[in-house]
């Protein structure tokens, strides 16, 4: 069973881009399952059992960041997609907070960002690039080839070993290569580890206290003035 | 890198059959065009260009670049890609001041950064030759008119990217000037493939290729007769401009206008 975890921000195309690598999986008789984890709303998992007729589910992560719920769900979801009789898990995950990245070490991970957010965003979006094996642009046809450039040269500086594929979604151009990872990629492991390390978890606010103002909170906390410090036990 | 030429193999129409003409050579500095009607295949014939199409893809055709197979490199490093496509909805989203922009482009693409200065002034210099609004320096890109954005995209494809082979879908809407724009482009040793329903760059450029039901259907290179026509073509194109912007000013418009038109 191979495993593919598909993360991006919103809009950049992720669903576009698996909708094509399902179709070429198809024509070479690849049995794909698809995992959509998402906060609080997801059609996807609908839209890919009518058109494919493949196995589908959708998790709410709901009080869970979506990559905790990624962690948590994941074994079972092997499970799932071994027991419908798929040699392939693919995963497509929100990913909101850019602390984390949802990847896991023995699948393949892979970003999906789109050209027109700025040439800044591989600066901003953290793990989820650093620690990807492909970085996916989409929407390459709207921008200038002076950005599609450097949004690329961007995207090698934060993560110089990520292998760039530039793909327009629409028309499925530049979707081979993808699949071609995927036939790549070695079976998920048994035991499996998330690859980044998760951000410190000290937030008090996650644990309920709805107070205003760092003198009721608890842990590593901060003030205007300061940096990080930690108050407490 | 270096290109001699690229080759396109037909492939199969929509309804099964082998499209009409099966082989089209492409040679460094040929300036093409790609026509048909909407829906026609136009688009899909650039996609395949772009894509390297393998038989793989719906057309069925072949690309090959200097007779074979492209190198995987140009599918794998997207800035090894021979190709820039510049389309009707492609533009620009940076806010810097055009300088910061060019610059930050050409220390990417300039081998070493004595050539920075000449990659910025030339690309002005042939964006400000496709415009009749001069780009300045200082503006910001978004503040750029659709006209001068155009000659830009092109301008900065053309002389900072350098890739030996640019394709222009439908590009000629916006203000700029076409004749210079392909005399310019003339001067670049390149293939500049442009998908266009207009007949001052369909009959300037050395052929074209006609598109019918998906399919390339025939190619036409540009006669004698059509060479010599095309001038006249210019000057009622330029007439119709002429026109069009009295209107724009809020003039009126006499028989005079026509003048000329022999």
């Amino acid at each position: 069973m191979k495993l593919v975890i598909c993360a991006g921000p919103a809009t950049t195309g992720k669903t576009s881009v698996l909708r094509h690598i399902i179709q070429k999986l198809q024509q070479v008789q690849e049995k794909a399952a698809f995992l959509k984890i998402d906060v609080q709303y997801a059609e996807e998992d609908e839209l890919f059992a009518r058109e494919f007729g493949i196995p589908t589910r959708k998790i709410y992560s709901g009080e869970l960041c979506p990559d905790h719920c990624n962690v948590m769900v994941l074994g079972d979801a092997l499970q799932w997609a071994r027991r419908e009789g798929c040699s392939i898990l693919l995963v497509e995950t929100a990913g909101l907070c850019l602390r984390c990245s949802p990847y896991v070490d023995g699948g393949l991970g892979m970003i999906v960002l789109e050209a027109t957010s700025g040439t800044n965003l591989p600066l901003k979006v953290g793990p989820m690039l650093s620690l990807a094996d492909i970085a996916v642009v989409t929407k390459i046809d709207r921008v200038s080839q002076a950005e599609r450039e450097v949004f690329r040269s961007r995207i090698q500086y934060v993560a110089p070993n990520v292998r760039i594929r530039e793909v327009n979604a629409l028309y499925g151009i530049g979707i081979d290569p993808l699949v071609d990872s995927i036939h790549q990629t070695p079976d998920a492991w048994d035991n499996m580890l998330l690859r980044g390390n998760p951000p410190v978890g000290t937030c008090t606010i996650c644990v309920g206290k709805k107070e205003i103002g760092w003198q009721a909170h608890f842990g590593v906390v901060r003030s205007l003035e300061n940096q990080n410090f930690y108050r407490g036990e | 890198m270096f290109i001699k030429n690229i080759t396109i193999l037909g492939g199969m129409s929509r309804s099964g059959n082998p499209e009409p003409v099966q082989r089209i050579d492409l040679n460094m500095g040929d300036v093409v065009s790609i026509v048909g009607p909407t829906g026609s295949g136009k688009t899909t014939l650039i996609n395949d260009i772009e894509l390297f199409a393998d038989r793989n893809t719906q057309t069925g055709r072949c690309i090959l670049i200097d007779g074979k197979r492209p190198p995987l490199e140009y599918r794998d490093n997207p800035a090894s890609n021979p190709i820039a496509l510049i389309t009707q909805h492609t533009t620009f989203l940076s806010d810097l001041p055009v300088e910061d922009f060019l610059s930050t482009h050409a220390r990417i693409r300039a081998k070493d950064s004595s050539q920075i200065e000449a990659m910025i002034a030339n690309t002005l210099s042939f964006a400000n030759q496709l415009t009749g609004e001069p780009i300045i320096l200082s503006s910001r890109m978004t503040e750029l008119s659709g006209g001068q954005t155009r000659a830009l995209l092109i301008a900065d494809a053309t002389v900072i990217c350098d890739t030996p082979i640019v394709l222009l879908d439908e590009v000629e809407n916006a203000g700029i000037h076409r004749t210079r724009a392909l005399e310019l482009l003339r001067q670049h040793r390149k293939i500049f493939i442009f998908v266009t329903h207009d007949p001052r760059i369909a009959l300037l450029s050395d052929f074209r290729i006609v598109m019918q039901g998906g399919s390339i259907v025939k190619i036409l290179h540009t006669n004698d007769e059509e060479r010599q026509f095309s001038i006249k073509v210019s000057k009622l194109d330029d007439m119709l401009s002429a026109m069009r912007d009295k209107i724009r000013f809020g003039e009126r418009l006499t028989t005079h206008e026509l003048e000329g038109l022999a």
